[in-house]
């Protein structure tokens, strides 16, 4: 197990490769289908991504009497979607990791080389074991996206994922991809 | 003597009794929060199968243990298995003279205040507007579907079906040439494994399938679904379904795609088949995929007070 602490950093996420599991302790930003179409339509960030960990997730979010918000429910939702945009977030934002789930394409892959971006894969469905990592909801932006669309700044504390793409290349959806095809030819 | 032990009087705590429209927003607030916080037995059973099967110190066992400790997590805490509490899906079996339309304001009610507590996300979107009031209830959700049965039992049954593996089910027509896939249940074989092959990693896996075989594309869809309210294990009564069933099971256990797509032992925990008849013309085969966080449940309601009487899985 590796553990990968705040702040940040294009080195420390080279460091990592395929098949690491890694916690993470420090901060995520969320951000899904509305704020990539944000950002990709030139919009400004409303925070500073540079250096960040954008988590693909739409949480339920509780808000109490006094306004104080708390996670109770907090799973990766489906990458894929995102790959039209997320090559220019890590871009432009300089972010240096993406956490969801069911990996990405290769646009992504290319960016996360020249850039040095790594996507972690959280666990789908477990949304009780990840929201239990979250300590705190530092603030929300973009809330009239609707909740789960919202960007949430979170505290996290040995928050659980795996490399499933790396800086160098490698993406163990595309190993898997082939070796599954090439399992499916004898039953077709 | 016997007799007389049973006769021992429990106290119960009085509870004040309500009527019966709000005993039934209660009844259905109960529905959807045992749906969207416990895995019923039989998935729970398939699930810690699988979970034995992988092998240790693997990322694929890694997930699998991450979702055991979810369910006992979700259950303890009262709080939502997956934050995608999904499309909101009621089937109602009713006596003949039930009323339906009030019975869908109950549960309009109960689905907001589910919301209210947590149960639910905010999951409903206007999809022209973009548009989230927050409140679950819109157009066409919740999925609402009545059917009338000979019995004088109320069933409520319920399905959270959340959007990443409502994604990637499918529906494919027959002859499909770049498939090799014939109009018969071999091409059906193919289709089905070619719709595990595109929702590996997307679909959380280990995941369960519904299929059918035939009926036209909005019936065939539906029916698809409506096989995820099968217990696991329920083999199809028609001899070359069940058998069906089982070589999907087996073949796409072989193919190493595993729990999210990690790489693993299992891929896919069960499959549900069956079919409705076709037009000439057309040869529509539906794959219902359903993620390893399966919710459904069901609830016998009594018909006069709403009650909640007994649970169906």
């Amino acid at each position: 197990m590796i553990e990968l602490n705040y702040p940040f950093s294009k080195e420390a996420v080279r460091r990592l490769k395929v098949g690491d599991m890694v916690l993470i302790t420090g901060k995520l930003f969320t951000g899904r289908d509305a704020v990539h179409k944000y950002l990709h339509e030139g919009n400004k960030s409303p925070v500073d991504l540079k250096n960040q960990i954008i988590y693909h997730c739409g949480p339920v979010v509780m808000k109490d009497k006094k306004g104080h918000y708390t996670v109770t429910a907090a799973g990766p939702t489906t990458s894929i979607r995102e790959e039209p945009y997320q090559w220019e977030v890590i871009r432009d934002h300089g972010i240096v990791g993406v956490i969801g789930k069911g990996g990405m394409g290769q646009k992504t892959l290319d960016a996360c080389k020249e850039y040095g971006c790594v996507y972690f894969h959280a666990v789908g469905g477990a949304a009780q074991v990840l929201a239990e990592r979250i300590t705190n909801v530092n603030g929300v932006y973009l809330e009239e996206l609707g909740s789960p669309e919202a960007i949430w700044d979170l505290s996290v504390d040995k928050f659980p994922v795996v490399v499933t793409m790396d800086s160098h290349g490698n993406s163990l959806h595309k190993d898997v991809e082939a070796q599954s095809k090439e399992n499916l030819k004898a039953y077709l | 003597m016997v007799k007389k032990t049973k006769k021992k009087v429990v106290k119960k705590p009085v509870k004040k009794k309500l009527s019966p429209d709000l005993q039934a927003v209660e009844t259905l607030v109960e529905l959807i929060r045992v749906t969207s916080t416990i895995i019923p037995n039989d998935v729970d059973r398939a699930i810690r199968k699988a979970q034995g099967e992988e092998v240790e110190n693997t990322t694929a066992s890694y997930a699998m243990n991450i979702m055991c400790d979810n369910i006992e997590l979700a259950k303890n805490k009262s709080q939502p298995l997956c934050q995608d509490t999904g499309t909101v899906i009621f089937y109602i079996y009713h006596p003949p003279g039930f009323h339906q339309t009030p019975f869908i304001k109950l549960i309009h009610k109960a689905v907001i205040a589910s919301t209210k507590k947590g149960y639910l996300r905010q999951n409903s979107v206007n999809s022209l507007t973009g548009e989230n009031e927050g409140t679950n209830v819109g157009a066409g959700h919740p999925s609402i579907h009545f059917v009338e049965h000979a019995s004088k039992t109320l069933e409520v049954k319920l399905m959270l079906k959340g959007g990443g593996c409502e994604n990637v089910s499918a529906q494919y027509t027959l002859p499909d040439t770049t498939l090799s896939a014939g109009r018969d249940l071999d091409g059906a074989r193919k289709v089905i494994l070619d719709a595990v092959m595109k929702a590996q990693g997307k679909g959380c896996g280990p995941g369960v399938l519904g299929v059918c075989i035939g009926g036209d594309r909005a019936d065939s869809s539906a029916h698809a679904k409506k096989q995820l309210f099968r217990k696991m294990g329920e083999r199809s009564k028609i001899k070359e379904l069940a058998a069906m069933e089982k070589e999907i099971v087996e073949t796409c256990n072989k193919l190493g795609i595993g729990p999210m797509g990690f790489g693993g032992k299992t891929t896919i925990m069960e499959c549900l088949i069956d079919h409705r008849n076709r037009v000439p013309a057309s040869f529509i085969v539906s794959i219902s995929y359903m993620c390893w966080a399966f919710r459904r449940q069901g609830a016998v309601i009594d018909t006069k007070t709403f009650a909640l009487k007994k649970w169906l899985y």
